[in-house]
């Protein structure tokens, strides 16, 4: 039986728990003598807490504590800096102060024995403050931009000339972009469940990086990180707003310390836009030069973005610029709008989402200036390297998903002209756009365990948010280890599991999948050296390098003959279960060496209503350049589920801020708009054969961001070619469309 | 009073109490309101006071019979989730808006958040934990599965307590028709299709 | 939630006494329980109807004739209401969900209260919830709001879709109070903002809705409700129009509109109905006609697109109308 698990169309190995309820997420491991924790958010978008009535609030029915600045303890706050915690500034301390940095930020919590009790005290806690008004819109005059301190991402870049080459260019295109602040919202609210032993904390919580949570947590505490452990076995999606540790995680562990007793804390659905991160609003410009045949002379891609007053947010909104065309003069510079407001964070396609927006539709403007395809333009201009870090791509299938998106779409016959194409009275758009997203491979460890029964467990930290973690990785091992995928048991989800990076950035294929793939391979390596060891064996005595794994059985190299079974080994040493973990991490010399990302071409088809307005989405092919895929069932949802978010970002998703005090207007499932079941029409996703031996052991390349990264440049292009009319603010609305 | 009141919320202004209110200057001429949201915490104490006897409710979940003391205020959602310890349904939004909390009550889909315990007693509820018989799953339950209608999870158990009333009702005769009768039910994972898939698949299954 | 009793009541009498004793009235709850969850609602008691005898779902003559405590979706399923009003049942399927629907009743639906952010924010100035305390939305973020029948303070839409289309076909409402029935014009229960916009319905201390009652005629066959909103489902109206038309010898015998997410309440618009008699049924038409709808419009700073689409709503409304056969 030769294994074949990876590429495979398997269905998930977690599935049965989801479809029955069994999935439990943060807020689902109870605890005996647990009480409920309640967060109150400050009314005021800047000022001073001036005054907490807390003596009426304790009094009432189940109240056991009210917790504010003027009780709460003075932690640690011992600096830790997380790989998604901004490099620069210092996160809020929470109810250390009495200063008051944003609307909604946690003023008090309150701890009752019942959710009802906790929840009706919070309401009636009254706080006083003086308040002042918050700066929060961009474009308040107000807003003094600076250039990010550090990190790469964010730095000005420039080669040749790109003014003078635009001031030069025969052909131009110059446009502004305005993209509306998003918000996660996850199905599931955040969620801490915190329980001290002694001085030893555990935290049922939701989180897509547990092991930094722990030490985030630890160092806010000021303890051992040994004694702090974070168990999240599920997560009820997160699209990056569980990769940092917010303020709840740590109101939860203050509570249960100052009760004494486990305390659960969910956020509500409104205060999951206020302190759980947000995609910052953008403003961009983007100027293009080209000559008359469509070779771009010019990139300039100018961007700003929303940031806190206390830390810098710096997302890749610049990024793209510099490689996805051939072009001699580039400039890319990215400040950011510090604010009266929470600190934004990742979201699917960080950066790129936004950057590649502007750019994408940027692009679309000169083929219409040209009367160029869109994507015969991007043929022209595809480069040969990475023009700006000047590297070979390690791979890169651009045009062959644009060549197998166009074919499947049909978009060859598609009428160039802008209002040509209807469906009664509905104009029809055909948009297309470019997606990418690099390829990130951190260091990442696993643990493996081959027990008796030939069966083996595997653990690493990690979280499953969606994509399908779980069984991903029961595939790398199966096909590593040559066991059938009900053979091995993946766990993960736990801070005490070998670490890992964090569950985001498209990383997790490439990083726990080469450190599963390491840990199954090392524990065959302590099998096999056993065996020789050991007199009772039948390969006794042999050399280490003359034995051989051949599909689950040790053999010597050679001999025809199939040699012991994991069970037989196992079995064989006396029973008791052989371990290894190893780690793996990118080859700096290979970083070196090759500009890797992933790639991806997006067509859509939309109508638009001309009379009311109305764009709905028709159909989406996206065709993706991801390296290998593991398990193409997986990853195809993974795509359409980016399509989605796409769809989202492009027609509905916008937080609206009240100029006055910063609140989010509309924080609510009701008021923020995703997209529901009817706005989501056919939409197919197909990957290109990519082969890709640099970016990691695997040869993947993720699929999570740069599955969503094309989307709504592709509708708003698409929306274009519908009407006519080019709108350059993201969601595009009614609103926007009631003159076409 | 030197006061600049353009930049205060409304918000602030005449509400809560006016006794619970204070107006106080700030040292850099700002103005600041007190407010509470809620109001009258002294009279709610009160009421609490009172309403502390609990109600007492029977229900049957899953074929179980249970009979509990309740807080009137409890949803059937968190009467399943903090007292039942039934957990397969979940809270996405607690306000109606998001369907993840679906539940089958009396054989009709409802949202659990929005529906007061107190206010049905001796109600049958299904929840996802009561669809498969013992090992084997409800064909909707395995049609999930094969389609993959799921990312995350969260969102799946009122997914399918959804789809088994939408294919009750007669209203999974098409695609387009489950789609619009499964509308009350977000995925942000996106994972629409595959959903109407398993539908799709269940309805013809449980039909046939 | 402030904390509450429930009492259970089997009759009218019984329910409209404990109404009497400052009781609150609860049927489905989908909107009372959201809000008493946000304390934007605060009843201390709360009198539970689900089992009074008025579900009933039934034709009386050519008229179609509610229980109020008839479930949304019963309603839009029951053969008679598809049959004798084919706009009530595609009214109430483009509301909420399918979830909501099936507890939602059908005087429950009428009584919503408004979906302006502020009014379900304790901390923000709402006139409506908390009298005198200002509007957030009329100098705030408002282009969901209201563009007819806003007064300084208030400009929330009223969010029923079933309303819209209830007030387009003259249907009636008897209510019962303490020791006497009432019936007038759904029209008549609900009320202008003004300087009383926490008021908004017209019914009496304890009154209790029994029945609504849809009249038949020529024009509730070519009847339809187009809901234009950014989310095709589950989302509140941007603008939407009810139209039913009477169309005999090619010319439009009888016509009645009205319109939801563009007043502070449901809205009829008479002046549109007025210029479609005598006319034949065609856009020409229906474009003059709707420019009627705008007359007296009040936009405030970020709901000025609805001007522009509340009369193509009502055109393509009618439009729809005139296609039915």
């Amino acid at each position: 039986m030769t294994m074949q698990a990876i590429g495979k169309p398997h269905s998930r190995v977690d599935g049965r728990a989801k479809v029955t309820g069994g999935a439990r997420y943060a807020a689902e491991f109870n605890q005996p003598d647990q009480l409920y924790a309640v967060v109150v958010g400050s009314t005021v978008g800047l000022g001073r807490i001036l005054r907490i009535d807390a003596g009426a609030v304790a009094q009432m029915p189940g109240v056991r504590a009210v917790i504010s600045h003027l009780n709460a303890p003075r932690l640690a706050y011992q600096p830790h800096k997380g790989g998604t915690d901004p490099a620069n500034g210092e996160r809020l301390h929470v109810l250390q102060d009495d200063q008051v940095r944003f609307y909604g930020q946690p003023v008090a919590v309150i701890v009752a024995d019942s959710l009802d009790h906790a929840e009706r005290a919070a309401a009636a806690l009254a706080v006083s403050y003086a308040g002042e008004t918050p700066v929060v819109d961009p474009l308040d005059a107000k807003v003094q931009p600076v250039a990010p301190q550090a990190g790469r991402a964010g730095a000005d870049r420039s080669r040749g000339d790109a003014d003078a080459a635009f001031a030069a260019a025969p052909v131009t295109v110059e446009a502004s972009f305005d993209m509306a602040r998003e918000n996660h919202t996850p199905m599931e609210p955040h969620a801490t469940i915190a329980a001290w032993s002694g001085d030893r904390l555990t935290l049922w919580s939701k989180s897509q990086f547990v092991v930094n949570e722990q030490a985030e947590i630890a160092a806010i505490f000021g303890m051992p990180a040994a004694n702090v452990q974070v168990i999240c076995p599920f997560v009820g999606g997160g699209f990056g707003t569980s990769l940092r540790t917010w303020p709840h995680v740590t109101l939860a562990a203050i509570a249960a310390r100052q009760v004494g007793r486990p305390v659960k804390l969910v956020l509500t659905r409104r205060q999951m836009f206020h302190t759980t991160g947000h995609r910052p609003r953008t403003l961009q410009r983007v100027a293009l030069g080209a000559t008359t045949d469509g070779r771009l002379t010019s990139l300039i891609h100018e961007g700003s973005g929303e940031t806190s007053r206390y830390e810098q947010f710096v997302e890749a909104l610049t990024s793209t610029s510099g490689f996805m065309y051939s072009c001699p003069n580039v400039r890319t510079r990215y400040r950011l709008l510090p604010m009266d407001t929470g600190t934004p964070t990742f979201m699917r396609g960080p950066g790129e989402a936004s950057g590649m927006y502007a750019v994408e539709s940027a692009i679309d403007e000169l083929s219409y200036k040209l009367g160029i395809d869109p994507v015969e333009l991007r043929r022209r201009n595809e480069p040969a390297i990475d023009e700006a870090e000047k590297l070979p791509f390690s791979s890169r299938s651009l045009m062959q998903c644009y060549a197998l998106g166009a074919e499947r779409f049909g978009w060859a016959s598609r009428d160039p002209r802008p209002r040509a194409m209807r469906d009664g009275r509905l104009l029809i758009g055909w948009g297309v756009a470019s997606a990418s997203y690099p390829c990130f491979f951190s260091p990442a460890s696993a643990r493996v365990r081959l027990l008796a029964d030939g069966s083996a467990e595997v653990e690493a930290a990690s979280s499953d948010m969606g994509p399908g973690t779980y069984t991903s990785m029961t595939q790398v091992a199966a096909e590593t280890l040559s066991l059938p995928l009900d053979k091995v048991r993946f766990s993960l989800g736990r801070s005490d599991f070998p670490a890992t990076p964090s569950h985001g950035g498209s990383q997790t294929m490439s990083s726990v999948g080469s450190a599963v793939r390491a840990a199954c391979l090392a524990v065959q390596a302590e099998l096999a050296k056993r065996a020789v060891a050991d007199r009772r064996s039948q390969l006794f005595g042999a050399s280490i390098d003359s034995v051989e794994w051949r599909e689950g059985r040790l053999s010597r190299k050679g001999d025809a003959a199939a040699g012991p079974s994991y069970s037989e080994l196992v079995t064989g040493a006396g029973g008791s279960p052989v371990e290894a973990g190893a780690s793996a991490a990118r080859d700096a010399a290979i970083a070196k060496q090759y500009s890797m990302h992933a790639f991806g071409a997006v067509f859509v088809e939309v109508s638009v209503d001309p009379d009311l307005g109305l764009v709905r989405l028709r159909r989406a092919v996206g065709a993706y350049g991801a390296g290998r895929i593991v398990n193409p069932k997986l990853a195809t949802s993974q795509c359409i589920g980016g399509m989605v978010g796409g769809l989202g970002m492009a027609l509905m998703e916008r937080t609206a801020l009240d100029p006055r005090d910063g609140r989010p207007v509309n924080a609510h499932m009701g008021d923020y708009l995703v997209p529901v079941n009817l706005d989501v029409p056919h939409l197919e996703a197909h990957f290109v054969e990519e082969q890709d031996p640099h970016v990691n052991p695997l040869g993947v390349k993720g699929l999570g961001e740069v599955a969503l990264v094309g989307m709504a440049p592709a509708i708003a292009n698409a929306v274009f070619h519908a009407t006519g009319k080019r709108v350059r603010e993201l969601p595009i609305r009614i609103e926007n469309l009631l003159d076409v | 009073m030197p006061e600049e009141t353009s930049h205060i919320p409304p918000a602030a202004a005449a509400f809560p109490p006016v006794s619970r209110r204070e107006v106080l200057q700030a040292t850099a001429g700002a103005v600041a309101l007190a407010a509470l949201p809620g109001g009258a915490a002294d009279s709610a104490a009160a009421a609490e006071a009172g309403a502390a006897a609990g109600h007492s409710l029977r229900i049957t979940v899953n074929g179980h019979a249970h009979e509990l003391a309740i807080d009137p205020r409890q949803s059937i959602l968190d009467v399943l989730r903090e007292r039942l310890n039934l957990t397969g349904t979940k809270k996405g939004c607690n306000q109606g808006a998001c369907g993840a909390c679906t539940i089958l009550l009396n054989g009709q889909r409802v949202n659990a958040c929005l529906t007061l315990a107190a206010m049905h007693d001796g109600a049958e509820i299904t929840t996802i934990e009561g669809v498969a018989q013992g090992e084997a799953l409800h064909p909707l339950q395995a049609a999930f599965i094969e389609h993959d209608g799921f990312q995350c999870g969260y969102c799946t158990g009122g997914q399918i307590m959804s789809g088994l009333g939408c294919i009750a009702e007669g209203h999974a005769g098409s695609p387009a028709e489950i789609k619009a009768w499964m509308s009350g039910n977000i995925c942000r994972c996106g994972a629409y299709p595959g959903i109407v898939a398993a539908i799709a698949q269940a309805n013809k299954a449980v039909r046939s | 939630m402030i904390p509450f009793t429930l009492q259970k009541v089997l009759t009218e009498a019984e329910a409209i006494a404990a109404a009497g004793q400052g009781g609150r009235y609860i049927a489905g709850g989908t909107t009372l329980i959201d809000l008493m969850r946000e304390e934007v609602e605060r009843p201390e008691k709360l009198v539970d109807i689900n089992a009074l005898p008025i579900k009933h779902i039934r034709a009386e003559g050519g008229d179609l004739v509610i229980g109020a405590l008839a479930r949304m979706s019963e309603v839009a399923a029951h053969p008679e209401t598809q049959r004798l009003q084919p706009l009530i049942a595609e009214t109430l399927v483009e509301g909420a969900s399918p979830q909501l629907r099936n507890v939602a009743s059908i005087g429950g639906n009428l009584l919503q209260r408004c979906r302006c952010p502020f009014f379900r924010m304790l901390d923000a100035g709402c006139n409506k919830r908390a009298p005198g305390t200002g509007c957030s939305a009329i100098e705030g973020l408002n282009g969901g709001h209201a563009i007819l029948g806003t007064s300084d303070q208030c400009a929330a839409t009223h969010p029923s879709d079933l309303a819209v289309a209830l007030i387009a076909l003259d249907a009636t409402m008897r209510v019962t109070g303490p020791g006497y029935e009432r019936s007038f014009p759904v029209d008549e229960l609900f009320r202008l903002p003004g300087t009383t916009p926490h008021l908004e319905h017209t019914l009496r201390p304890g009154e209790l809705i029994a029945e609504i009652r849809v009249p038949g005629g020529p024009h509730a066959r070519r009847a339809r409700y187009l809901k234009v909103r950014d989310r095709s489902s589950y989302e509140f109206a941007v603008v939407s129009a009810a139209a039913a038309l009477h169309v005999e010898g090619g010319i439009v015998r009888d016509a009645r509109i009205a319109c939801g997410g563009v007043g502070t309440r449901p809205w009829r618009m008479r002046a549109v109905e007025r210029a479609l008699i005598g006319k034949a049924p065609d856009r020409a038409a229906f474009e003059a006609a709707a420019r009627q709808a705008t007359e007296g419009v009040k936009p405030l700073s970020g709901n000025h697109y609805k001007v522009e689409l509340l009369p193509r709503t009502i055109v393509r409304a009618l439009e729809m109308a005139g296609e039915v056969a």
